[in-house]
């Protein structure tokens, strides 16, 4: 059993390992690309959380304020 | 057991020690040779093996780069008659970014294109903007990370040393 966990902790590191990245330091201008952030386009983003919470009649599901009173 | 850990990691220590303890004795290195296109042709790091080379990595979007092209514009008609080329590399992935930013600065000295940043790969450029001296015989003599004005007196004198070998 103790073996079993040691191996797949050990393949579970150079799996880990291939999600870290060096960024070049000619490339960080990508990283600040619109598209990169978090959040590209904050007016569609609250027209679709508009849109979920009205199906889901629980204002404040995601991170709106509000109770669940179903006045949307 | 024991033992044997330790002398292996002395081993590996001292083969990590190696490389600096070569580098305080030798020469200084042969910059890596560049062919690059510019506005109007082409520039070789050959060709310019008897003036004195700084070479410098930049890009439209950083700031520092900007605040340094005024200071090399400087560098370039102070020393230019006695034997300095400035060659500005840039790494810009799109060359409208880097025309742009051309146009707004009209630098006086020679900028080259390299979008896929293959002369960066090989100058081992850590920040932008790098610059780097290279001397008559081609050879790498000082390197410079980033831009602050602080720095540019001991910059200058470095150049001047060069130039006036």
């Amino acid at each position: 059993m103790k073996r079993v966990l040691r191996l797949s902790l050990a393949l579970a590191l150079p799996l880990l390992a291939g999600g870290c990245a060096t960024v070049r330091p000619w490339d960080r201008d990508l990283l600040a690309e619109k598209e990169m952030s978090f959040n590209p386009c904050p007016m569609l983003h609250a027209i679709d959380e508009h849109v979920y919470f009205s199906k889901e009649a629980s204002m404040g599901g995601q991170d709106a304020s509000g109770g669940g009173c179903g006045c949307n | 057991m024991s033992g044997k850990v330790v002398s292996t990691g002395v081993l590996l220590l001292l083969s990590l020690a190696a490389p600096a303890l070569r580098g305080a004795a030798a020469d200084p290195p042969l910059a890596a040779p560049f062919d690059l296109p510019t506005s109007t042709g082409h520039v070789v790091l050959d060709s310019l093996r008897t003036k004195v080379v700084l070479v410098d990595f930049w890009a439209s979007w950083c700031a520092p780069c900007r605040q340094s092209f005024p200071w090399m514009s400087t560098m370039a008609e102070r020393y230019g008659p006695r034997g300095l080329v400035v060659v500005a590399i840039n790494l810009d992935k799109q060359r409208w970014q880097a025309e742009r930013f051309l146009r707004e600065l009209a630098p006086p000295f020679l900028v080259a294109f390299d979008p896929a940043g293959k002369t960066a790969t090989a100058f081992d450029v850590r920040a932008m903007p790098s610059s780097y001296l290279i001397n008559r015989s081609g050879q790498l003599v000082f390197a410079h990370r980033g831009f602050d004005p602080k720095d540019t007196n001991a910059f200058e004198s470095r150049i001047a040393e060069e130039v006036l070998k």
